[in-house]
């Protein structure tokens, strides 16, 4: 029993660690020391979240996690990325090096949109 | 159900042969397995299990084909891990139709990820089908990632724009119609100026009698917007088509059937051959939906259409693999 206790106490941390390392990397990153990373997950023909603010320099990731293959495609005209179609469990990652509004969807599924903002 | 297999028409203010009525009596069968057919001038209803009673010069029309749909082909998850095994039984099912159709209508999502090998998986699957000719239209999974270029070269020789095109069989004009290619962010499917402009005078010159059949992946009208299942500029398309007598519409990419009337309009969506889709608003999202793997084939499926010149409407009938 302790020693179940401890491991979810450990994983609490774990998880707690990371959220800091996620967080504090944002900021680092900010002050262009670091590459800052954000994830966005597709579940249900949705964005996770659907709308994202990050800093300049972030390299966010997209995974695909549903079982019908899903795009990442910019909405802005020229546009700003795209993804190549991603299958199941597949990812995409862009870097944002300029600030502002990112509107994007779903090439094959348009009703799904989501927006980076980058400050 | 059989005794009432037959249904005299109480009101036909058009002189199509079809009340509303009847055609209602038809739609609350349509889900269980039942086909409507026009004969001389009164619409009929079977249950499915009935078929095999009829005449099948009688049920026979002078043109038959059957529209297939969303095979999928590399789709490998739980919701059907051989989509190869259940397009092969389409075929067979084709292959036993009591009438050999003389075509077959695709309409789209032929492959899962628009790999040639799945392209070719379906090629090689319908060569075994009793109808050789087979009519495409592209679905939203037929053009990832090249715009549809690998489409068109495989499937779109002759054809307009991104793929649309239409051809006469015995007097019926065929109309096939791109709604999966550059879809706006937040839309749905889109059918584009180009197209229309091409369809309005494609069926300019024809006669108000002539039967028209339009087939297209998304369907060209609103199932459920929400779930992306309808196309923004369809009502442009239907208005070009308003002067005819008889218009069918035959979709697919919901993966299960749905019929709706509006005026000489019948709407009709197809079954997949590779996996059920969700009842709209029924789940969170429209994904393949698992069913046991006793029920599949009872949610695949193909359509059966046929065509008596001179009759007015066409008859459609849904058929499941198992």
């Amino acid at each position: 029993m302790r020693m179940r206790r401890g491991a979810r106490i450990g994983g609490v941390a774990v998880i707690a660690a990371l959220a800091l390392l996620l967080a504090g990397s944002t900021e680092v990153a900010a002050n262009g020391e670091r590459p800052a990373s954000a994830e966005v997950k597709i579940d249900n023909f949705s964005f996770g979240p659907a709308t994202i603010t990050v800093a300049v320099g972030t390299t966010v990731t997209w995974t695909n996690r549903d079982d019908i293959p899903h795009t990442v495609v910019s909405a802005d005209d020229p546009r700003a990325f795209k993804s190549k179609v991603m299958d199941t469990d597949e990812k995409f990652s862009f870097t944002f090096t300029k600030a502002g509004k990112f509107p994007y969807f779903c090439s094959v599924h348009p009703k799904m949109t989501g927006t980076v903002v980058v400050q | 159900m059989a005794e009432r297999k037959s249904n005299g028409i109480l009101r036909d203010q058009d002189g199509d042969g079809i009340d509303r009525r009847g055609f209602l009596e038809c739609m609350a069968w349509a889900g269980t397995g039942a086909f409507c057919v026009m004969q001389g001038g009164v619409l009929k209803s079977f249950c499915m299990s009935r078929i095999g009673e009829l005449d099948a010069t009688k049920m026979a029309g002078e043109l038959s084909f059957v529209q297939i749909s969303d095979s999928h082909m590399g789709f490998n998850k739980a919701a059907n891990p051989d989509v190869a095994g259940t397009l092969k039984a389409a075929v067979d099912k084709i292959n036993g139709l009591p009438k050999a159709p003389e075509f077959l209508l695709h309409t789209g999502d032929i492959s899962h990820l628009s790999r040639p090998e799945q392209f070719d998986t379906v090629d090689q699957i319908l060569k075994g089908a009793s109808a050789k000719d087979v009519f495409y239209v592209p679905g939203e999974h037929d053009v990832l990632d090249d715009d549809g270029k690998q489409y068109l070269e495989r499937y779109g020789k002759g054809t307009k724009g991104s793929g649309w095109y239409s051809f006469d069989k015995k007097g019926v004009h065929f109309v096939g119609l791109v709604n999966v290619v550059n879809l706006k962010a937040g839309g749905l499917g889109t059918l584009g100026g180009e197209q229309l402009e091409w369809l309005e005078r494609d069926v300019k010159q024809l006669k108000s009698s002539t039967p028209i059949v339009v087939f297209a992946h998304i369907p060209l009208w609103s199932v459920y917007p929400e779930w992306g299942w309808g196309t923004e500029d369809s009502a442009q398309a239907l208005g070009y088509l308003k002067k005819f007598g008889s218009v069918t519409v035959l979709n697919g990419h919901i993966h299960q059937t749905m019929q709706k009337v509006e005026g000489n309009v019948t709407f009709h969506t197809a079954r997949s051959t590779a996996f059920p889709q969700p009842q709209p608003g029924s789940a969170p999202s429209p994904g393949p939906m698992k069913v046991p793997d006793d029920q599949l084939r009872k949610v695949l499926g193909i359509t059966d259409v046929n065509y008596s010149q001179g009759q007015h409407a066409l008859a459609v009938v849904d058929s499941t693999l198992g």
